[in-house]
């Protein structure tokens, strides 16, 4: 009885200074396996200089469904932002 | 985390299952689904992106889960025709570049299986479609490859039909579906080079090598049109399609465009393009061009072509001799995995 290779998401940084991008997914036996098809199927084009591989299952993600409770309270702060701070017109570089 | 990441197909399917939960317990009229339709209409005629795990019409996540597995198929398929030549090039290289054209469209398939999967069907349902013959993938692929010419021919006339079907897909509705496009679209340009300078070498040569390249052209001209879809009379879900932002120029219009842009580059070949009846228009700036043969394409897409029976046989025996790897892979992996936890008690 075959099992099927789980599924793994890939994230490449493509060059020093950036950070990791999530790319796509992939399937592999293991995480081994899954950095190896990752060089070949991500980064064909020198694309990358450094691959994370997670299993998809692993991931937490959040549910847009609720994305209401989770990030409008972040729009009526706006004192949170420079421009909502009255200053002179002479108070220069800040 | 952003929620623009496709997660276990699991959690997935158990997601779905709950929003329909959801929407039973909370008595959902069919007037306020119309209503959610209707918002997701609008966020896709403003621009915005669909991630997976938004609200979609059941409609749009069939009919993207079917697209989207049709071109992946057609990726992996397309491997087959090439990869008869990549151990018969005449050159080191051009065997590097064969081989690095045909590992791209590995690499196509991949990333189109993978944005497909984020809709929450499995790998292994995808294969079994193609397999059992459920699923199609595009009807170019079941002609056969018969001379070293037809490299030259498929880069240069079916890659650039599909860069020409490929290029408005870059800005489709569904994000993850977008985002392999665009990786994809960047990858074909040196196909189509490839394959035209294949071509160009050929008719460059001897009056025999010149003649290769006319065989090749007469034989993969027609298919390439057809390749670019039935017409606009003839095609179903173009209405829809448009709106998701899954087709943003017609069949007949991405055919124009293919055929205006590929005659200019047949003169420069000094080839011939095999339509007595394809001249400039002066009035459209546009070549008129003769009647396609749809009964033979409909023949092929329905099954009858000169290679659909090899094509899938070959594709089937490939799955099926690599069983035992993935086995052996598999069993290696969780042999390790159960070292390393022994290991930790
Ligand atoms: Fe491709
Ligand atoms: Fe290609």
């Amino acid at each position: 009885m075959s099992k099927n290779w789980p599924l793994w998401e890939i994230f490449v940084r493509s060059k020093n200074g950036l950070e990791h991008r999530h790319f796509g997914s992939l399937h592999a036996a293991d995480a081994e396996m899954a950095l190896v098809n990752a060089r070949d199927v991500y980064t064909r084009r020198s694309e990358g200089v450094s691959i994370w591989v997670v299993e998809s299952k692993d991931i937490t993600a959040s549910n847009p469904e609720h994305n209401g409770e989770l990030f409008e309270p972040a729009q009526d702060k706006v004192y949170r932002h420079p421009t909502f701070y009255d200053l002179p017109d002479e108070v220069k570089h800040m | 985390m952003n929620n623009s990441l496709p997660f276990g197909r699991d959690a997935q399917r158990a997601e779905r299952v709950s929003l329909s939960f959801n929407l039973k317990t909370n008595t959902m009229s069919d007037e306020q689904i119309r209503n959610l339709e209707e918002i997701f209409e609008a966020r896709i005629a403003r621009d915005e992106k669909i991630e997976p795990k938004d609200w979609m019409p059941e409609k749009y996540r069939k009919t993207h889960i079917r697209q989207m597995s049709q071109h992946a198929h057609s990726e992996i398929v397309g491997m087959l025709p090439e990869g008869n030549w990549i151990s018969r090039a005449p050159s080191l290289r051009r065997k590097a570049a064969l081989l690095a054209k045909v590992q791209d469209e590995a690499g196509h398939g991949l990333y189109l299986y993978s944005a497909c999967e984020t809709l929450g069907v499995s790998r292994d349902e995808l294969y079994e479609q193609l397999h059992s013959g459920k699923a199609k993938y595009s009807s170019i692929f079941n002609y056969p490859t018969v001379s070293w010419a037809d490299m030259g021919a498929v880069g240069w006339l079916v890659d650039g039909a599909a860069i020409i079907n490929q290029v408005p897909l870059c800005n489709t509705s569904f994000g993850p579906y977008a985002r392999a496009m665009v990786r994809v679209c960047k990858e074909e340009s040196f196909h189509q080079r490839q394959g035209f300078e294949i071509m160009l070498k050929l008719c460059n040569g001897s009056p025999e090598q010149k003649e290769m390249a006319q065989d090749a052209l007469n034989r993969w001209w027609w298919p390439s049109l057809m390749m670019l879809g039935p017409t606009d009379a003839e095609s179903i879900h173009t209405e829809q399609s448009m709106k998701w932002k899954l087709k943003r120029k017609s069949n007949d219009d991405l055919r124009q465009q293919f055929i205006d842009q590929t005659v200019p580059q047949a003169d420069l070949l000094g080839l011939t393009i095999p339509d007595p009846d394809m001249k400039f228009n002066e009035e459209t700036g546009s070549y008129d061009f003769g009647e396609i043969n749809w009964d033979e394409f409909w023949q092929v897409v329905k099954g009858h072509g000169p290679c659909n029976k090899k094509r899938m046989k070959d594709r089937v025996g490939a799955w099926e001799e690599g069983a035992w790897v993935r086995d052996a892979a598999m069993a290696h992996a969780e042999k390790n995995e159960a070292k390393k936890l022994k290991k930790a008690i």
